[in-house]
């Protein structure tokens, strides 16, 4: 099977100090793969050289065998939830309908078709009685719903999400592997930032082990395991300071 | 004759306003702040090369240096080596020291400087005048109209990208919307509004019609779409206030307008529903509901049925001022009843408590 997304020799710096290091690594196509590492582990630099959103020192990110530049229009970016101004003037409801915007180009508005999908993800995401809520007044979880859901709108075939369960409680987590799971049926693909060691095997099928470069990647019954687990979070703890 | 002087206010506050918003928006106010001295530099730069004053090349040398004002700050701030403000500050005294050094060094004998160039006084525009249609209309009017045509152009047409580009520049990247086309789009209308504003108004209204009325309105809306169209209400609100004040007391046009403006932040700022006052209000409001609340739910504990004052007061951190004033409340209510110096429920008390349990999700007494 050749994979969704390849990655060849990516190096990343920030002024001078390595972030990512000879990293080679794979998604597989309709997965649900977890991206696991200590803190500063270069977890958020991996996805957001995926997008493109970092220049990296050298190395390649392929989609389907061509730069990813071309395919990301496909990808559905969730954000930690530090990363976007919560202040700003919009509902819940303008927020998902920005989901929609990739479908349209420039200038074009969103129209009923567009809002009726949003409404729909908003639905699927529980969050539907938010949606004239100003994006200020959520909670932590509802934040989260409410990026999730815009993801949804997009209706990309990869969703990539940096540490969507953190800082939620286990009512919203539920609700969203449950979504994760329902649409890896429909044939989309999972990335997923995560930091609860003890529930990887339980939410996702492959895994990326990483601490500036790849411990470990593949099925959670080939890669999980507890010498790789050991040797990325303790280990190499401070040696590349 | 003198209405005009209001027209060109109007114009003018709401061909700044607009864009306004997007600053407050990306937290760039201070850019404003910045444009409005480095614009000097282009005028300079112009007039060395023109020799002619009026020029218009001046005015389009000025607008540049604003645009490339905006573009050395991005270049500075995305070093990462110091903050986008600290970046703001840093670029803007170096471009208008470049400048006061030529004026200063090439220019002795003419008289150069913003005042000269961007004459900026409002009561004075409607001496300039031009012929258009066969009307004759001050200059300022039709040059700031046009203006204000191609900005309110650009936000209709950009609306839907200023949007995703001002909340999240990633998500926008990522969906194929260049946050840089929008990003120097806006910054080249900015910078060619600022120079015409400056020219027609001077450039203490100017900063402050940037600014203020799109401050305002971010305090009152939940939406971008009502943001704008509050900022440009409130645009045309301190600039006829501002008009008619100035006229009246006989102040100067351009600081009393600012002044009115910084007024109406002011009362937007105390007063609006989430505002400090307000929220004073609710606060004291909700800690006396609560304090009466908490005074009838002792009361419907089993064994505090019937209490004296000494025992309810002993529960609670009230003053006796504070306590007797919650117990006349509640007796004039009809909440509580008081028999041989001891307070109870009366059935209305009950039935509240009951309620409060409810609202507040506490288990029911058995
Ligand atoms: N914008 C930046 N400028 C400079 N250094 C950065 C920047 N972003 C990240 N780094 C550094 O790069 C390294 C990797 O950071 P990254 O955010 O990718 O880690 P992470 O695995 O996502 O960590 P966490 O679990 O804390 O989210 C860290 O040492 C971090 O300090
Ligand atoms: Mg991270």
């Amino acid at each position: 099977m050749t994979p969704l997304i390849t990655v060849k020799d990516l190096n990343v710096a920030y002024q001078e100090k390595p972030a990512l290091w000879h990293v080679n690594m794979s998604i597989q196509e309709n997965s649900r793969t977890a991206i696991v590492g200590p803190n500063g582990a270069g977890k958020s630099t991996l996805i957001k050289s995926i997008m493109k959103l970092i220049r990296p020192v050298s190395g390649k990110i392929e989609i389907e065998g061509r730069d990813a530049r071309h395919a990301l229009k496909r990808v559905a970016y969730v954000p930690q939830k530090g990363e976007v101004n919560w202040d700003f003037p919009a509902t819940v409801l303008d927020v998902v309908l920005m989901g929609r915007y990739v479908h349209k180009g420039w200038i074009k508005r969103p129209n009923r078709k567009d809002e009726s999908i949003a409404l729909s993800a908003l639905e699927t995401m529980k969050m539907e009685a938010f949606k004239n809520r100003q994006i200020s007044e959520l909670s932590g979880g509802q934040k989260q719903r409410v990026f999730i859901a815009r993801a949804i709108a997009q209706d990309a075939d990869i969703y990539i999400m940096d540490e969507p369960l953190q800082g939620i409680d286990i009512t919203t987590e539920k609700l969203i592997i449950g979504i994760m799971k329902q649409l890896q049926q429909e044939g989309k693909t999972f990335i997923v930032v995560h930091h609860h060691l003890d529930t990887v095997e339980e939410y996702f099928d492959h895994v990326v082990i990483l601490n500036k470069t790849v411990i470990a990647e593949g099925t959670i019954g080939s890669a999980w395991r507890k010498e790789n687990i050991n040797r990325a979070y303790y280990e190499m703890s401070g040696s590349h300071d | 004759m003198m209405v005009e002087v209001l027209f060109v206010l109007i114009v003018t506050a709401m061909a700044t306003s607009l864009l306004g918003v997007f600053l407050v928006l990306r937290g760039m106010a201070m850019v404003t702040d910045a444009i409005s001295h480095t614009i000097l530099l282009g005028i300079v730069l112009a007039f060395f090369i023109t020799n002619d004053i009026r020029s218009p090349w001046l005015i389009i040398a000025a607008s540049l240096v604003g645009v490339l004002t905006v573009y050395i700050i991005e270049l500075v701030s995305q070093t990462r080596l110091i903050r986008q403000d600290a970046a703001i500050g840093f670029v803007f005294t170096a471009l208008f020291a470049i400048a006061i050094i030529l004026v200063s060094k090439y220019a002795g004998d003419v008289h150069l400087d913003l005042d000269v160039v961007l004459m900026g006084e409002v009561i004075f525009a409607p001496f300039n005048r031009i012929e258009i249609l066969g009307f004759s209309i001050p200059n300022a009017l039709w040059q700031l109209s046009i203006i204000l045509l191609i900005n309110i152009a650009f936000v209709l047409l950009f609306y839907k990208e200023l949007k995703i580009t001002s909340f999240d520049p990633k998500f926008a990247y990522i969906a194929g919307f260049s946050a840089a086309f929008i990003h120097y789009a806006l910054m080249t209308l900015v910078s060619v509004t600022a120079v015409a504003a400056f020219d027609a108004v001077g450039s203490i209204l100017v900063i402050n019609f940037f600014v203020a009325p799109a401050l305002t309105a971010y305090l009152l809306v939940k939406r971008m779409g009502s943001m704008i169209m509050l900022s440009l209400f409130f645009a045309v609100l301190n600039s006829v206030a501002g008009y008619y004040t100035s006229f009246y007391f006989d102040l100067s046009v351009a600081g009393t307008t600012s002044f009115i403006a910084l007024i109406t932040f002011m009362i937007v700022f105390l007063f609006n529903s989430n505002g400090w006052v307000s929220s004073r209000i609710q606060k004291a409001r909700q800690k006396k509901q609560f304090n009466r609340a908490m005074i009838l739910m002792l009361l419907n504990e089993q064994s505090h049925e019937s209490l004296t004052q000494e025992e309810i007061m002993s529960h609670f951190n009230l003053t006796p001022k504070q306590f007797n004033r919650h117990i006349d409340h509640l007796l004039l209510n009809e909440y509580i009843e008081k028999q041989n110096k001891k307070y109870r429920l009366t059935p209305r008390g009950v039935e509240f408590t009951h309620y409060t349990r409810i609202k507040y999700e506490l288990p029911e007494m058995i």
